[in-house]
């Protein structure tokens, strides 16, 4: 593992994200500020999901393989519901905020709630990915030899490219959430929440976590496919 | 505040206080005087010559700061939020840039996270068998800690009180000299070890020499207001490094949230020491001390005329000495963790500039103890950078908070205690939850 590998990991990760930033949120200090709010959303349901799944491990008190898994499982599907609980909690956080900037600022636009809905997409996503990849990247930095136990040599790689598509597809989930709150279409939030549920549940056939090899090309060409659709869906 | 000084010598503790100040009112400084110990002192003579010119600002301050005379009064509190949030980031590059350096120190520098002795403000031991003494000693710690800053405070009151400005102009001047050459010496060798390169004393000797006479003359007189800038940052990053080198682990968590603590009793109450100071520079008519205070203020207003003959001198110079008076930080203390909107320096007639160009304040307490809790969330969150990352976040997010409270309320308000809160609060529950949950995700690279 080399500088190369963290750097081109690094950048296949957080490449594109790091251009949205650069070129759509740098500029204006109102959506920075958005971003970060979207970040600490995240990080609050990540809190109440790891807190969730400690007090079931805690109570199960089993230390079995296969119930370990489930309860990984059971964390990660939890762990799902609550982000897009706090999705919704923040889209009527700024809703209000919305409301409250149009009664004193009458004269100038307000951020559009697609505006909003995108930053926070993208904030949710950039401290996803972060949280995810981060100590992997950093482990990257170090000496070693990915695969010397018989697992993919593509360890990095696929780590990388999975982050860049939880990035992209939480700002898709952002967009499309908020669109359907706002015309109160209840579905399209089922939707998303399904999505997301099954793109954390797909990895589970092709992972370790079953005892199967993982086929890393099959499971990213469904990542793309599904990143595509809810880019599509969101376009409009 | 704080004056640091090698471990095996000894080493004064300055403990800074963070208020936030909105622009309206333009003398409640007074959570900085109280930590600030004698370098308070010399923040008020500085101030002195500034304050005239900022006395017959005041009133056109207020008068200003609240629009212009016949503005609606919605339209006072529109230009407060539009200003906000670009205020907002203003505060959040700087804090950032600080933290950077920091972590990037602390992960790199092996020197920094080896313990090599401590303070003689702890002088418990944290190396006890049993947790309970632990705790007890951290808590010991603590409370000497804080007490030798309540002390200090009085003492910063009591030395204004009875203008010894000399006295603590002095010392501010030995506390800023110390953190810019011995400990930047200290910064630089232990840098030049890490990375295994050579470097000659003299080259030493210039470097050294260099980046500590800018530094005192930037900080103390006149320089660009970058420089500025960036001297603050580096020597907020110097001190936050040595806190948490000298600091136990407990203790300095302890310590932590008990300035935050101090913090808004003391900026908050009316019987605190630093509303003494305030009450007595009010009286006094004078501003009180702009110790070490981070100032984003860009030029207020252009070509503006210098009204203090005392600070004709300035006037030569290209950039706005209004601008100065302001960014004034007479280094000693990093710590008024103050924020503030500076008054407007505008007279009757310059309103739209100025507004365009108000800038906001923040003491450099408030930077050195955000440093100092990502910093040990570095050092100790075993290898963790989501640890690090969550406190991050989390005290960016209570600056915010704070500083729209700042808006709402617009008086002194202490920056510590919400940023803090959430930093504690989001590191413990990081180091114990959030870790192992991720970590297990991560091993069997589930992506939620």
């Amino acid at each position: 593992m080399t500088a190369a590998v963290f750097f081109g990991c690094a950048f296949i990760a957080f490449g594109p994200a790091l251009a949205l930033y650069v070129f759509t949120i740098a500029t204006e200090p109102l959506r920075i500020i958005f971003l970060i709010a979207g970040a600490f959303f995240w990080l609050v349901s990540l809190l109440i999901s790891s807190l969730v799944w400690f007090m079931a491990r805690v109570i199960i008190d089993n230390k079995d393989g296969p119930t370990q898994k489930y309860l990984l499982i059971f964390g990660t599907f939890v762990s799902v519901y609550i982000q897009e609980m706090f999705r919704f909690a923040y889209y009527r956080l700024l809703k209000k905020a919305s409301e409250g900037l149009k009664s004193i600022n009458p004269g100038e636009t307000a951020p559009s709630m697609r505006l909003l809905a995108y930053v926070s997409g993208l904030g949710f996503g950039i401290m996803s990915g972060v949280f995810s990849f981060v100590n992997t990247l950093s482990d990257s930095l170090g000496p070693g030899t990915v695969g010397i136990h018989g697992d993919s040599p593509q360890f990095f790689l696929y780590s990388a490219f999975m982050t860049l598509v939880i990035i992209l597809l939480h700002v898709f989930w952002g967009i499309v959430f908020f669109d359907g709150c706002e015309k109160k279409k209840w579905g399209i939030l089922l939707i998303v929440l399904l999505t997301h549920l099954l793109v954390s549940a797909q990895v589970l056939p092709n992972d370790c976590l079953l005892g199967l090899p993982s086929e890393y090309s099959k499971a990213r060409d469904q990542q793309y496919l599904l990143t595509s659709l809810v880019l599509h869906a969101s376009g409009p | 505040m704080l004056t640091f000084m090698a471990s095996d010598s000894e080493e004064e503790v300055c403990d800074e206080r963070t208020s936030l100040m909105s622009a309206e009112s333009p003398t409640p400084r007074s959570c900085q005087e109280g930590r600030q110990g004698p370098e308070d002192g010399e923040n008020t003579a500085q101030w002195r010559s500034q304050e005239n010119e900022e006395d017959g600002e005041e009133d056109p301050d207020r008068y200003i700061c609240s629009g212009v005379p016949g503005r609606p009064p919605g339209l006072e509190e529109e230009l407060t939020l539009k200003y906000g949030a670009k205020h907002v980031i203003m505060l959040f590059v700087p804090v950032t840039l600080c933290m950077i350096v920091v972590v990037a120190t602390i992960k790199s520098v092996r020197f920094y996270t080896e313990k090599n002795g401590q303070l003689i403000y702890t002088p418990f031991t944290e190396d006890t068998p049993s947790v309970g003494q632990r705790l007890l000693n951290s808590v010991l710690n603590t409370l000497i800690m804080i007490s030798v800053i309540v002390v200090m405070t009085i003492f910063l009151v009591v030395l204004y009180k009875y203008r010894c400005y000399k006295f603590i102009h002095g010392w501010l001047i030995m506390s800023s000299l110390m953190l810019l050459f011995l400990f930047t010496y200290i910064y630089l060798g232990e840098v030049l070890k890490t990375y295994n390169v050579a470097m000659d004393y003299p080259t030493l000797l210039l470097t050294v020499w260099n980046f500590g006479a800018v530094g005192m003359v930037c900080i103390h007189w006149k320089g660009p207001l970058v420089l500025q800038q960036a001297y603050l940052i580096m020597i907020s990053a110097l001190m936050a490094l040595v806190f948490i080198k000298y600091l136990p682990e407990w203790s300095a968590w302890v310590i932590l949230g008990a300035i935050s603590v101090y913090d808004l009793v003391a900026v908050l109450c009316p019987k605190g020491p630093l509303r003494m100071l305030v009450e007595t520079a009010q009286e006094r008519n004078e501003p009180i001390f702009p110790a070490l205070i981070y100032s984003s203020a860009m030029v207020w207003t252009v070509g503006m005329a210098k009204l203090d003959p005392s600070s004709q001198g300035a006037l030569q110079l290209p950039y706005d000495p209004e601008m100065e008076e302001d960014s004034y930080d007479s280094f000693g203390e990093p710590s008024y963790p103050e924020v503030f909107e500076p008054p407007l320096t505008g007279y009757p007639g310059e309103e739209l500039e100025e507004e365009e160009e108000r800038g906001v304040k923040l003491g450099l307490g408030d930077f050195i103890f955000y440093s100092v809790l990502v910093g040990k969330a570095a050092a100790t969150g075993s290898g963790d950078w989501n640890t690090t990352l969550a406190c991050f976040v989390a005290i960016l997010i209570g600056l915010c908070l704070t500083l729209l409270l700042l808006a709402v309320f617009k008086k002194a308000l202490p920056a510590l205690p919400i940023s803090i809160t959430f930093g504690l609060i989001f590191y413990f529950s990081t180091d114990n939850l959030v870790r192992p949950f991720m970590d297990t995700l991560a091993s069997h690279q589930l992506y939620i």
